[in-house]
């Protein structure tokens, strides 16, 4: 039984060793099959559990798992080794190994012929069993050691064509940038365990809730540290800038790491500290603010993006503002339902962006050069007839992204909608603003991706890609289309199964006023788009539409200078003081001490060297003096006493 | 002025001269010799001293066989012309420092001497030193020094062996 | 004379030249022989003692001196003939190499 419990994580790691000692004499499919059979080995243990856990009566669906194993033992630290087996955590790993399973096998396509093919799926397994370990710990010390795994895969996946220097800086700076979210999280740990006295789940929130208190200030303090981690794992303002660079490594990586998984990581661990942030609504003011400002400024700069990967990745950010923001209303099932269905349709259309470069190399390696930059969406156009698989399911997943009903998006944005117009209104203003704008980007890349025409040679010669990769696309794009069914509003399927994780859930009845609303939105939005972008491109070197805003689109092009103000503040004062540490102060001081040792020793043992001239008499005479001080010495003393 | 002491100066000077001589000669060969004037010298003195074995010890073996592997060992290298002053090695102060630092030592030792044995008178009781005496000593307390003495001479016959074989 | 003070401080003179012939001549066999007369200085010491005390072990000890002489004289001779035939000189300040 516990071995069934953790065999979802021990499976991937079975697959990476495997392909790591024996990966070198075996063939890219036998890799690929490998990899990809761990996965979906451990999503059907997943789903077992979750089978079995929903034939249980409701209060039993929490599961704790502990391996009887004493973890840590310090004083009065004491960490078990145990897993979290409860609606939640199964949720998160149907996704995690369903959507998992689906990238790895559409990797076998994509990465093929690649020269570290072996290597990528051996990250890609490790990567699956840390976020495993993330979603199922039963304390918050085993869920950092999964969250600082997650960080050690991404690091190394952007930067997984190091070669390039840009995406070795690229995986850096997402390394640094989480760091200082890590910072907090340590910290928040830290202050609980110096609260409660224990980490794991149950201990701290047993007590917690025994406190009921509101708004104590050492509990705001931990839901804010706790929150820290959260906005930089999960890309929130201000430390939003690394995932945009992230996209620096292969698609399907950016699918799985940097949309569907690792980057929700800072939702899912407030839904599961909610007991937490339950306790300090100004805390989650702060959340829900803050989550907000992310929506509205990601989507806001996805507006000017050229790059296929680069729109996507804002997209995220906004998309993860929007989970974000919903935790911060106490919107617990909203976020993770939004989590789910953005799981799928952002998967999906990554994915399916992947099969768009892909197709647009066709003629680079044909002729063997890149003349064209095969992301950048103005040498596109008119792809829609060159590659249909991939056409339709990126329709779906655009529709499910911008909330159409009734693709799947539109289900659970609605649902963060409602509860933000019920708690806080701001909140609802800045969503809307937010959702149209989502709306708008999306109509901008259908219209310069596939419709018009072709405007380079890469375009013109696009194919479609092969069925390994449109396959996955295929059984996402079902899943981005029909998911939103999974939480009806007025049925909630899927927040009644949650609800014994989440403490407690309603189902909300659909309100008509609000979801017309957003969805005339959007569909204005998309048309919106249409009508500005529809013959905005007739060659690649055209102008975007919205330059004549200026600097408006300076401003957002630029991604709001809050790069650049990093650039010009944080980063100018670090080298300004590592400077002066390498200039001044390890030159003249710490270089100077030890010169200063060895000039001195040098100096010493040159004035003594002439001592040791090899010649046995002057040997015997320092003897003689030596004799005749010691004697002198031994008189002396005799004299004295 | 008795007639022992008398004697003792003639031969304390004959032995300071023949040590002077040993430093100072320019042949090998008669320092050898100047030494082994010294050695009689000292051998009288054990005489005097109430030491008559080992004074005829002293003359056979140190200044007859010893000296005599000496000077057979001068004249097979042929190096009995030695070397001229102080030349190349740079050692200037080696011969005024020695010569001072000698003396130091000789100041230290006589201060010694005089404050603590000076005028210490010689025990009246005369023992017997002939060889009979001499050999009941070492087959009785001082069997095993003696024994170990025999193993190291046979070392250092080996050693010698070993050391000058032509490879 | 009823005491042995001359005998000893003739002694300390003898190991003083012992001493400075050491120091001051640079060829093999004399510094050798130089060690020869600091020795025997030594035993003149010791048979003076003996002598004042009235006892036999004084002597003992130069006896075994006599003895570890002869056998420092063997190899030290042995040693000197061996460097002779590799540097073709008894003369020590050409010994300033640990290299032979």
């Amino acid at each position: 039984m516990q071995l069934l419990s953790i065999s979802p994580i021990l499976f991937p790691l079975l697959g990476l060793l495997i392909n790591a000692f024996f990966g070198k004499r075996m063939s890219e499919r036998l890799i690929g099959a490998i990899a990809s059979i761990m996965v979906l080995a451990s999503f059907a243990v997943s789903a077992y559990l979750f089978i079995r856990a929903g034939a249980l009566p409701e209060a039993q669906r929490l599961l704790s798992v502990d391996l009887g194993i004493p973890w840590i033992q310090a004083g009065k630290l004491s960490v078990p080794f145990g897993f979290l087996i409860d609606p939640l955590s199964t949720t998160m790993m149907l996704i995690v190994t369903g959507v998992g399973g689906l990238i790895h096998i559409y990797s076998v396509g994509y990465m093929r012929g690649d020269a570290r093919f072996q290597r990528f799926f051996v990250y890609l397994n490790l990567f699956i069993a840390s976020m495993l370990v993330l979603v199922m710990a039963d304390s918050f010390l085993l869920m950092f050691v999964g969250w600082e795994l997650v960080g050690l895969c991404s690091y190394l996946l952007i930067g997984f064509w190091f070669s390039n220097l840009k995406n070795a800086e690229a995986g850096r700076k997402a390394f640094v940038v989480n760091r200082i979210g890590d910072v907090g999280f340590i910290l928040g740990i830290l202050l609980i365990f110096a609260t409660f006295g224990t980490l794991t789940f149950s201990g701290v929130f047993g007590k917690v809730t025994a406190m009921s208190a509101v708004n104590s200030p050492v509990i705001v303090a931990i839901t804010l540290l706790l929150f820290v981690g959260a906005v930089g794992k999960s890309a929130q303002i201000p430390l939003f800038v690394w995932l945009p660079d992230a996209m620096a490594g292969p698609t399907p990586v950016s699918a799985l790491i940097h949309a569907a998984t690792m980057v929700t990581a800072g939702i899912y661990m407030m839904t599961r500290a909610h007991v937490l942030y339950t306790a300090a609504p100004a805390t989650q003011d702060v959340v829900a603010i803050v989550g907000a400002l992310t929506a509205l400024v990601g989507g806001s700069i996805a507006l000017t993006q050229y790059d296929i990967k680069k729109v996507l990745a804002y997209s995220t950010v906004s998309q993860l503002g929007f989970m974000v923001a919903a935790a911060g209303l106490g919107a617990y099932v909203a976020s993770i339902f939004h989590l789910a269905m953005h799981a799928f349709f952002k998967a999906l259309l990554f994915l399916a962006a992947g099969s768009v470069i892909h197709g647009m190399e066709h003629l680079g390696h044909a002729n063997g050069a890149h003349a064209v930059d095969p992301q950048d969406m103005r040498n596109m156009g008119g792809l829609r007839t060159k590659m249909p698989v991939t056409f339709v399911v990126y329709v779906i997943g655009a529709l499910a992204l911008a909330g159409v009903p009734p693709f799947s998006g539109f289900f659970s944005k609605d649902e963060i909608v409602v509860a933000a117009l019920q708690h806080n209104p701001l909140v609802f203003g800045l969503l809307a603003v937010a959702a149209v704008f989502t709306a708008l980007y999306v109509g901008r890349q259908l219209v310069m991706v596939f419709f018009g025409k072709a405007r380079t040679g890469n375009a013109e010669h696009a194919a479609e890609s092969s069925p390994v990769m449109t396959i996955p696309l295929i059984v996402l794009a079902v899943f981005a289309a029909l998911a939103g069914f999974l939480n009806l509003p007025g049925v909630g399927t899927l927040g009644t199964w949650l609800a014994p994780a989440v403490g407690g859930y309603e189902p909300e009845a659909l309100q008509i006023g609000v979801a017309g609303l957003f969805t005339l939105l959007a569909l204005a939005a998309l048309l919106g788009a249409w009508i500005v972008y529809r013959d905005a491109f007739a060659k690649a070197a055209d102008a975007d539409p919205l330059e004549r805003f200026g600097g408006l689109y300076v401003f957002l092009k630029r991604a709001w200078f809050i790069d650049a103000l990093y650039q010009s503040v944080v980063v100018k004062l670090f080298y300004a003081a590592s400077s002066f540490l390498a200039r001044v102060f390890d030159v003249g001081g710490i270089d100077g001490l030890v010169n200063g040792t060895a000039v001195l020793v040098r100096n010493t043992s040159g004035a003594l060297r002439r001592i040791q001239n090899g010649l046995v008499r002057s040997y015997g005479l320092m003897m003689l003096f030596g004799v005749v001080v010691i004697v002198a010495y031994f008189l002396w003393s005799a004299a004295v006493h | 002025m008795t007639f022992d002491l008398f004697v003792f100066i003639g031969l304390a000077l004959i032995g300071i001269l023949a040590a002077i001589g040993l430093l100072t000669s320019r042949s090998a060969i008669y320092a050898a010799l100047f030494l082994i004037l010294n050695f009689s010298t000292v051998a009288v003195l054990y005489l005097m001293l109430n030491a008559p074995f080992l004074a005829v010890i002293q003359v056979s073996v140190y200044a007859g066989a010893i000296m005599v592997l000496f000077l057979f060992v001068i004249m097979l290298l042929g190096a009995e012309r030695l070397a001229g002053p102080e030349a190349k090695t740079g050692l200037l102060w080696q011969r005024p420092l020695a010569v001072g630092l000698g003396a130091l030592l000789l100041l230290q030792a006589g201060y010694v001497l005089i404050t603590r044995f000076g005028q210490t008178a010689v025990s009246t009781t005369v023992v017997k030193s002939g060889p009979l005496d001499i050999g009941l000593m070492l087959f009785g307390p001082y069997l095993l020094p003696f024994e170990v003495t025999s193993v190291l001479l046979l070392v250092a016959i080996v050693g010698a062996v070993v050391l000058t074989r032509n490879k | 004379m009823n005491t042995v003070s001359p005998f000893v401080l003739l002694s300390a003179l003898l190991f003083t030249l012992g001493v400075i012939g050491v120091l001051t001549r640079r060829n093999a066999i004399l510094i050798f022989m130089s060690i020869e007369l600091m020795l025997n200085s030594a035993n003149l010491a010791f048979v003076a003692f003996a002598h004042q005390w009235g006892q036999l072990d004084g002597q003992m000890f130069v006896f075994f001196v006599m003895a570890v002489a002869a056998a420092e004289v063997a190899v030290g001779l042995a040693l000197i003939v061996t460097i002779f035939r590799s540097k073709k000189s008894t003369n020590v300040d050409d010994l300033s190499q640990l290299k032979g």
